[in-house]
């Protein structure tokens, strides 16, 4: 199935895609087919900065599993920051 | 020939055509060589983008003895731009809109007929979200032949969709041309009884539909590229888009 479902959010930092590193400004997360994993469904984020065209985009197609996995190690890396740097 | 009396050879191209608004928009062309006479098919490809895959498709057409022609529904958002990255740049935008996907096919449609050779009869043919916006084209412009291949969001959208995403059950009284709809018997969406209830509204308004839904099967079995490629149901869902076409489109 097609979700349909974006969430979308307006982003600060930098990626680096096919044209080498360039400045984010939004992030697209959403469930749906990917393009390239092997799978019917994934959790898939592009970093973009459409202002800079099209391709300036990163990529990542993950199994659902990965996805959570990946949540919270973000979390738990942020949390385990020093106190007052992130 | 071949001995099946199918043309062999065939011509494929990008061209440019005129879409909703009169935007000028990329498409890609795939006809039969030396025919004299053909139907046409519009192709819609999937939310993933106006990809390889789906240009595979089209040329199956041609293959088959009809012009087909695939307009780039996310050409608008990036001329140029590699299908995976037009398809991310036309869905952080919230997608191509309905009226929009509809006056694209309208205009492929016009491009198909004015084709030398063309017999007049278009048909619209789309996969996952192209099967909704088949339904869609056909219940909003005059068509001769429409075939859903496991639309969603036709007689329900998800939880959570944009606002402006609307069910389509309720234009199935305008459908204009017959309509084939390839099922998963394991889709989730469109789930059997939601295409049980899409038939029943058409059986209503005394719409001409044959539907079949596929036992091991869920979405996206046509495609040969993903793990949900289901071989069987595959075979046996071309050989009735050959047989719908087959009668609604040839002279």
């Amino acid at each position: 199935m097609c979700t349909y479902l974006t969430e979308s959010i307006a982003a600060a930092g930098s990626g680096k895609g096919a044209n080498g590193w360039f400045q984010l400004s939004e992030v697209s997360v959403y469930f749906d087919h990917p393009v390239h994993a092997p799978a019917d469904h994934t959790l898939n984020i592009d970093f973009l900065n459409p202002a800079a065209g099209p391709g300036a985009r990163v990529a990542v197609e993950l199994t659902a599993d990965t996805a959570r996995a990946l949540a919270r190690a973000i979390e738990s890396t942020l949390a385990a920051a020093p106190a007052g740097i992130a | 020939m071949n001995t099946t009396g199918r043309p062999e050879a065939l011509t494929a191209q990008t061209v440019t055509i005129t879409g909703h608004g009169g935007d000028e928009i990329e498409a890609y062309l795939a006809r039969p060589d030396g025919a004299e006479s053909f139907g046409s098919v519009v192709v819609i490809h999937h939310m993933p983008g106006y990809d390889a895959s789906t240009k595979e498709i089209t040329r199956k057409f041609a293959a088959h003895g009809y012009a087909a022609l695939m307009p780039n529904l996310f050409h608008r958002e990036a001329p140029g731009a590699s299908p995976d990255d037009a398809a991310a740049a036309a869905r952080a935008k919230g997608g191509a809109p309905d009226g929009q996907l509809v006056g694209d096919v309208a205009g492929a449609a016009d491009y198909l007929r004015a084709l030398p050779g063309a017999n007049g009869k278009v048909g619209v043919i789309g996969y996952c979200s192209g099967g909704r916006q088949s339904f869609l084209a056909a219940c909003s412009l005059r068509l001769d032949a429409a075939v859903d291949c496991y639309g969603g969001a036709v007689v329900r959208v998800p939880e959570g969709a944009p606002a402006s995403f609307k069910p389509l059950v309720g234009l199935s009284e305008n459908l204009s041309c017959p309509l084939l709809g390839l099922f998963g018997a394991d889709d989730k969406f469109p789930t059997p009884d939601e295409t049980a209830e899409l038939s029943k509204v058409l059986d209503g308004h005394g719409k001409t539909h044959e539907f079949y839904t596929f036992d091991g099967a869920g979405h996206a079995f046509f495609a040969v590229d993903r793990p949900s490629y289901r071989v069987e149901a595959a075979n046996q869902g071309w050989q009735h888009i050959w047989t719908f076409f087959g009668t609604h489109l040839t002279d």
